[in-house]
């Protein structure tokens, strides 16, 4: 301990390329790096496997670095999967990778990191961290490569939070990224994307739901139209998601889309696409980045869904730590569940768009 | 400089044995199966290591057998109930075993022998009277002598002498016994004994089964009629010979060694109670190996100590193991009441050769400021 040359630094390394190279460019630096691979998981999930972990061991090796496995599946369980379940059963779209960032890869790995004498958590996330000289206060910015951009999934970072992490990855394309992986000959360099949730790797959701709530294969129910006529009969909301279109299983003279879901009366509503549309959103539990609440309504631009492109409205905080956006023009499919994350500043700002905050959406405002 | 308390894992390799075992690498390549003069050299190594360990845990040089270590030894003497089971055989462990027992006997069970599991007290300790009323009519008891996990050592002796008393034959693991324990098969009556080189300063991937008078066992390994046909398989000649040399140097330093890690380990002990609060010893402290200290250190996550203590070059053991990532609570510190919590805030510290004074203040010193940062952090 006592004055150490080097600083240390914790890296989560997923067995990816993106965590690998993030690793890399932090021995680079000249950091001690300390690798970290979060068991979150069972064994058959794609990214939380224990063969990524051979990966990112794999990795670390070559890079000289100490590397370690830390499990916290009984907590993912606890946290993550349970939530997502029950989040689809109450006719919601969850996303998981949200409040895993947040519990996981920040909380529980910022704990750690204290404890290893690390004084910051680096992952390969596409997102830029800033801290503002005047203020002092840390931003949370979206990255060079805008495609691969996940601060969607990083609203929920606080200060205390930013100030210890690290995106070694925010000014590079994934295309560099891969790049300068096979230059290094990193093991992890050609490694296919991982796209799925990590603990549905077949994607199948429902099958998910069903495993975890085994009560939701009996929950089925009508799928009506928007004055309530019955088209035909379900097996379960948890199978639907908002905005969808196919799977509905039922015939009908124009496209329907799944425009509501109602877990009281276990009714899948449809109706035509124009029924998909909101001209607003209530919003549950909003972080805001700099700590603070506005005292008064901001315009911004809000991203509904992981890859929307967002947007432009006004975002009025509510007493109670909610948030009504209403959007300058009709939004479609707007789902509860998803997050709902509000970026401040031009879309084409060099510096990338900073994250004001989010939180989640309630329900969607017609 | 890497401070190494995890003794009770591993240990390192005695210059003593390096040499031995390097020349034998190097000139005994014979097979001791073979009649000609490279053959006969290695046979008389082999011959020679036997009396070595044989002399070690006071059992007849014709009563050791040789094995690729404890794990194989154990499996040797439980599966050969296996032959006889029926409803009527009866196996009695305690719930405090090696996995390489708690794995046999789980096995045992599914091919219908009975098997019995003692439960230690709180302390981790048996109770001989209680020992011998659950083994009455066994065709069994194996039970580990010292503890792996919590260094608590069993009352061996009276345990024997009331198994013997009532006729129940007794298998003992002695692996982390030998060479930090008395361990004297003359003095204390178990009928088979198994022990690892590595825990004593010998090379891995050998040990042994030692059999006394009267008794044989049922090979699990059938092959070539090597160790008088009960182990099949041509023998590891340097690692037997290593093995060998770290027996003698165990039975000529058994005491000095007791009193040297004992000193390491209540210096260690002392300091930490000194400096840091709220921890507690796991296991009976006047029963315990002399260098073994299991702690709770209270609302501390034992792995993430682990890991913190690594990388400040102190390596230690948790009480919560990971097996290929998988985090499990001691089976050991469960059995002894501890709760999941408690579990995973234990740590095993375990001194041995190479450790000195200076090191062990220096772990006090890290220890102290790691779990103030460990309970800051939570």
């Amino acid at each position: 301990m006592g004055a150490e040359a080097r600083e240390r630094v914790l890296v989560a390394m997923s067995g990816g390329v993106d965590s690998s190279l993030t690793a890399a460019l932090l021995v680079e630096s000249g950091a001690e790096v300390v690798g970290i691979t979060m068991h979150l998981a069972g064994d058959a999930s794609r990214c939380c496997s224990l063969e990524d972990a051979d990966d990112a061991r794999r990795v670390a090796e070559q890079l000289g670095v100490r590397f370690f496995v830390a499990n916290y599946t009984q907590r993912f369980e606890e946290e993550v999967i349970q939530p997502f379940a029950d989040s689809y059963l109450a006719g919601r779209t969850p996303i998981p990778c949200a409040a895993c960032n947040k519990r996981f890869k920040f909380d529980y790995l910022i704990e750690r990191a204290r404890i290893l004498g690390a004084a910051k958590v680096a992952t390969g996330h596409y997102a830029r961290v800033r801290q503002d000289p005047e203020s002092g206060r840390y931003e949370l910015r979206r990255p060079a490569d805008r495609a691969k951009d996940q601060t969607y999934f990083l609203f929920q970072l606080d200060q205390s939070q930013l100030a210890r992490s690290a995106f070694p990855l925010g000014e590079l394309t994934k295309e560099e990224v891969r790049e300068r992986a096979r230059a290094l000959g990193l093991a992890t360099a050609d490694k296919p994307e991982s796209q799925e949730i990590c603990f549905v790797p077949d994607g199948d959701y429902a099958k998910l739901v069903e495993a975890v709530r085994p009560e939701a294969g009996t929950l089925d129910g009508e799928i009506v139209d928007e004055v309530g006529r019955v088209l035909g009969r379900h097996r379960g909301i948890h199978r639907f998601t908002v905005g969808q279109r196919h799977g509905l299983g039922i015939s009908a003279d124009r496209r329907l889309y799944v425009t509501q879901l109602e877990p009281e009366t276990r009714r899948v509503v449809v109706g035509g696409v124009k029924a998909l549309d909101a001209e607003g959103a209530i919003i549950d539990e909003v972080h805001w980045i700099a700590g603070e609440t506005p005292g008064h309504p901001v315009r911004g631009r809000v991203q509904i869904r992981h890859r929307h492109e967002g947007a432009s409205a006004c975002i009025e905080p509510l007493a109670g730590g909610g948030a009504r956006v209403i959007f300058d023009r009709p939004v479609r499919a707007v789902a509860p569940g998803q997050a709902a994350v509000f970026y401040a500043g031009p879309a084409d700002d060099a510096d990338g768009e900073r994250v004001l905050g989010g939180g989640w959406i309630r329900e969607a405002v017609r | 400089m890497r401070i190494y308390l995890d003794h009770n894992a591993t240990t390192p390799l005695r210059d003593e044995v390096i040499e031995a075992s390097a020349a034998a690498l190097r000139d005994l390549y014979g097979n001791p199966s073979s009649t000609h003069a490279e053959g006969a050299a290695a046979r008389a190594a082999l011959a020679r290591a036997r009396e070595q360990v044989a002399g070690c845990l006071g059992v007849a040089p014709g009563g050791v057998y040789f094995t690729s270590g404890a794990s194989e030894s154990n499996n040797s003497v439980l599966r050969a109930l296996a032959g006889g089971a029926s409803a009527v055989t009866r196996l009695v462990i305690s719930n405090v075993e090696h996995p390489s027992v708690v794995e046999p006997a789980a096995w045992l069970e599914k091919c219908g022998v009975g098997v019995t599991r003692l439960s230690v007290d709180a302390e981790g300790l048996l109770e001989p009277d209680a020992v011998a009323d659950a083994a009455a009519g066994a065709d069994l008891v194996s039970l580990i002598w010292a503890n792996n996990e919590t260094g608590v050592v069993q009352p061996m002796q009276a345990i024997a002498e009331r198994l013997r008393e009532i006729g129940v034959p007794l298998h003992v693991d002695a692996t982390q016994a030998v060479g930090k324990w008395p361990v004297d098969m003359k003095r204390v009556p178990v009928d088979w004994l198994s022990c690892s080189a590595h825990k004593l300063n010998g090379p891995k991937g050998v040990g042994c089964l030692a059999v006394a008078e009267g008794r044989d066992i049922e090979p699990l390994v059938l092959g070539g009629g090597q160790e008088r046909g009960r182990r099949g398989g041509t023998e590891n000649i340097p690692g037997i010979v290593g093995f060998g040399v770290a027996c003698e140097l165990a039975r000529a330093e058994c005491g000095a060694r007791m009193q040297r890690y004992a000193a390491l380990r209540d210096r260690l002990w002392d300091g930490i109670r000194k400096r840091v609060p709220r921890v507690r010893r796991n296991g009976a402290a006047d029963r315990v190996l002399p260098n073994t200290l299991n702690l709770e250190i209270e609302g501390t996550p034992g792995e993430v100590l682990l890991e913190a203590l690594d990388l400040e070059g102190v390596a230690v053991s948790a009480g919560a193991a990971c097996h290929s990532g998988s985090v499990k609570a001691s089976h050991v510190l469960s059995a002894m009441g501890r709760t999941p919590e408690q579990a995973r805030a234990s740590l095993r510290l375990s001194v041995g050769h190479g450790n000195d004074a200076g090191q062990i203040d220096r772990v006090v010193e890290i220890l102290e400021t790691l779990v103030r940062r460990a309970r800051e952090a939570a």
